[in-house]
């Protein structure tokens, strides 16, 4: 096929599935029902490919489908499905506009080594370690955390912005949504990726995704076998160049005649430029031998980003600048474990599952889960940790846990997930307001939905907080509304593997309805 | 203060009973009653919400007493708890309904219906029943959930709250009706008119660290005091509250209270829930305050049982 209806169909489906994207990721009113999420992420090849290792249905066969797809038609998921690759192509076509004068293409020689050490890097690290690299180098799970750092907060400013306006007059379709950010540490590795996904392509094309992008490559590899591709019309060629210069991939030789199918992203916007119309695009018999050489190899040269991470500490304070109770808390909460999230049955099998794509931070109502920096060891960092100074898990949602792409939340249905023991609230007597000011509080029991924190007689007409651990489901409730600084007087301490809490025991009233007003 | 209340009432029975003279059509509530409201309590017992709200109102001088053309109304119930209409820990929203339909056939210009909520605000709106009713009924239904709505006031002579921010629509109206759910309360024992207040303001989490018992009672030293007090006892939250875990924690009471003097209204519904007055320890303060009357004997009580 010669028609420029190919580009345009990539142009018009790729913004489609880009818009579909950002307004999962931005969806800040949870207007788009979970169920849809699942679609729109099917194909996501990594998340997908986790998924159907833990489950083995068709529902998480989408990377299946990317395989069959790669060899059929070439690297086409990465301009059609890729998130991260569609959005560089939107910098590529603002870097264009910025330096059109320029010619910025052009055939290049791959970064062979590069690529080739960082993808087997990925597959060796991925199999005998965890999965860090997945973590740092998945493009889907990139995209998904510079919509969740960067534009949704983006997003709500703007509608904050908006609402502060509609306010004024009485109207209140829109509200105000407090933008909570991470700690600063926690920005560290999107805003690097950010920075180096941004310049290269702006400046470069598609370079990240063939020199860097560990997915790029080994669907380039599958791609030597693939039937369609972009093929050239030797008899009809001028070699003008034309191609070379517009190939955001730099991999057009045009005097060679050959098109580097490892590098090719299916954008065709060579085949639009071809005046001679001596680009097309379809079925190629393999002639000459393709003379791409050395593979795998292996250069061990992992640890220097992660360990550069391994420093320092986080200051999680409290955000709000609360007026604080006459005496500071003085038992420091001695937490042994982090609580992860719902459905993620435990801390190393979702730490095992989870490459920090971050669309749950995106999508709880409730802004409780947080980036990990070092709660869950390097293998965690990034992936979404409950912070319950910050907020609380509500008990009446299981969004997180029917969304997660890879599986590392399993879905919950309500009723199990609200009996699902995430960690549980250890109370600390010495930080209670009841006991350091004698007055009565009992916010931590007040927001129990189960009431494993309840008030039991202390002094006088006091009452003081116990906690029956076997009913608590470790929400963080408690955590949360307790109003001692700098230390909580009740805190959640994570379970390593996710238990099924005690449905808690009621009983009927001694009052009854009354016939005669008391009083 | 009771005087001041009386005065007040009657004044606003005065200016109603003119203004139904002058529109005529709905003059059923309150043709019949007298120009100055008789009683500092009225208590019904025996029907649905809505239905004890219209007598209760009645006997009170009609919603023409606390509303007047053109005002803008805030009500106040609770929706902080993200849970369904039948275990009662928010407001019941028959109630909410029917009091923002009498604040609009007395005349006002807009009702608007609010709760900083402890839950995910968006849930209790919902879940509560309450943001639907209310904005069938016409009423605007406005967030609570972020301190952008909130401004600083002081509270001058308060003991240990002496300044608090409070939602805007608490300064921007010019009548709030204050509609509580009656419920047990773990920690001060009561929740009721006074501890609804807790959802007019920000930072809470300073009532709870600063002796809450008397923040409460410290907070209805505020100006804005609540026109009216509608206290919602139909389904009544006796344990666990004030989230409440199963529906064995709620008694059907099928009862209402309406009152302008609150004190005197969170003396009632520690009746209600068979709970010594003295106990709630805010209501004794809030009494020797002198914010209220909470010798229910010394009142003026009308109970109606339908």
């Amino acid at each position: 096929m010669r028609s420029p209806v190919l580009r345009r169909i990539r142009i018009v489906f790729s913004t489609l599935f880009f818009i579909c994207f950002f307004l999962v990721f931005v969806d800040f009113k949870s207007l788009i029902p979970t169920e849809y999420f699942n679609i729109i992420l099917f194909l996501q090849f990594v998340p997908s490919a986790i998924k159907f290792i833990d489950l083995r249905v068709f529902a998480a066969a989408g990377f299946l489908v990317v395989l069959v797809l790669t060899l059929l038609t070439g690297r086409t998921y990465c301009s059609f499905f890729c998130p991260l690759g569609i959005g560089q192509d939107l910098f590529s076509r603002i870097g264009g506009r910025l330096r059109r004068k320029f010619r910025r293409y052009g055939f290049k020689r791959p970064f062979t080594v590069l690529r080739y050490s960082l993808l087997a890097i990925t597959l060796i690290v991925t199999m005998t370690w965890g999965t860090y690299m997945i973590i740092l180098l998945d493009p889907y799970s990139i995209f998904g955390r510079f919509m969740t750092y960067f534009a949704r907060p983006g997003a709500l400013v703007i509608n904050n912005f908006l609402a502060g306006i509609l306010g004024r007059f009485d109207v209140y379709t829109l509200s105000n949504v407090p933008v909570v950010g991470f700690s600063l540490i926690a920005y560290a590795i999107p805003v690097a990726f950010f920075l180096l996904v941004g310049t290269l392509s702006l400046t470069k094309g598609r370079l990240y995704c063939n020199m860097v992008c560990p997915l790029g490559t080994l669907l380039g590899l599958l791609s030597k076998i693939s039937i369609l591709r972009i093929r050239f019309d030797e008899t009809a060629c001028t070699r003008c160049g034309r191609c070379s210069l517009g190939c955001k991939s730099s991999c057009i030789d045009f005097l060679k005649h050959d098109v580097d199918v490892t590098r090719c992203v299916e954008c065709f916007n060579c085949l639009n430029v071809c005046q001679q119309k001596a680009l097309s695009y379809g079925i190629v018999r393999l002639k000459k031998s393709v003379h791409k050489t050395d593979e795998n190899k292996r250069k061990v040269i992992a640890g220097s980003m992660l360990a550069l991470l391994g420093i320092s500490n986080v200051t999680n304070g409290q955000e709000k600048i609360a007026p604080k109770p006459k005496k500071d808390s003085t038992v420091k909460e001695n937490r042994t474990l982090p609580v992860c999230p719902p459905g993620g049955t435990g801390i190393e099998e979702f730490n095992k599952n989870c490459t920090a794509c971050s669309l749950c931070i995106s999508a709880c109502p409730n802004g409780v889960l947080k980036p990990a920096f070092k709660q869950y060891g390097i293998s965690g960092m990034m992936q979404p940790v409950m912070d319950y100074h910050k907020s609380f898990c509500t008990y009446n949602c299981t969004i997180c846990t029917e969304i997660c792409p890879t599986y590392a939340l399993h879905p919950l249905v309500l009723e199990a997930k609200k009996l699902t023991q995430l960690g549980k609230a250890i109370f600390i007597k010495d930080n209670c307001i009841v006991k350091t000011e004698k007055t009565a509080c009992g916010a931590c029991s007040e927001s129990c939905p189960t009431k494993a924190v309840h008030m039991i007689p202390y002094e006088g007409n006091l009452v003081i907080p116990e906690v029956t651990q076997d009913i608590c489901i470790g929400c963080g409730h408690c955590e949360y509304s307790c109003p001692t600084v700098p230390y909580k007087a009740i805190f959640v301490d994570g379970n390593a593997v996710h238990v099924a809490a005690k449905k808690p025991v009621n009983v009927e009233s001694e009052i009854k309805t009354p016939v005669e007003f008391p009083f | 203060m009771k005087r001041r209340d009386f005065f007040k009432t009657s004044v606003g029975a005065g200016v109603a009973a003119g203004a139904a003279l002058s529109l005529g059509g709905y003059d059923k509530l309150w043709a019949s009653t007298p120009l100055s409201a008789k009683y500092d309590l009225v208590a019904v017992m025996g029907g649905n919400p809505d239905a004890m709200f219209d007598l209760g109102i009645q006997e009170l001088g009609g919603m023409g007493a606390f509303v007047k053309k053109g005002q803008k109304v805030l009500i106040k119930p609770n929706m902080g708890w993200d849970v369904i209409p039948e275990m009662a820990a928010n407001t019941n929203p028959l109630l909410v309904k029917r009091i923002i339909e009498h604040c609009f056939k007395a005349g006002a210009k807009e009702v608007y219906v609010f709760d900083h909520s402890l839950d995910n605000w968006v849930n209790c709106y919902k879940n509560s029943g309450i943001e639907r009713a209310a904005k069938s009924a016409g009423a605007k239904v406005v967030p609570g959930n972020s301190e952008s709505y909130y401004q600083q006031i002081e509270i001058p002579g308060g003991v240990r709250l002496q300044s608090a921010k409070v939602h805007q629509l608490l300064l921007e109206t010019d009548v709030f009706i204050n509609v509580p759910v009656l419920k047990n309360h773990e920690s001060t024992r009561m929740t009721c008119c006074l501890k609804n207040t807790m959802g007019l303001v920000w930072n809470r989490g300073y009532w709870h660290s600063n002796n809450l018992n008397q923040c409460i009672a410290d907070f209805a030293l505020y100006e804005r005091k609540p026109a009216l007090n509608v206290i919602d006892c139909y389904n009544v939250m006796v344990k666990h509250g004030p989230q409440g875990v199963s529906k064995e924690d709620v008694v059907l009471m099928k009862s209402q209270i309406l009152t302008t003097d609150w004190v005197a209204g969170d003396a009632a519904g520690a009746k209600m829930l068979g709970v010594a007055v003295e106990k709630i320890e805010y209501i004794p303060i809030a009494h020797k305050m002198g914010l209220g009357n909470m010798n229910l004997d010394s009142l003026n009580i009308k109970r109606i049982k339908m």
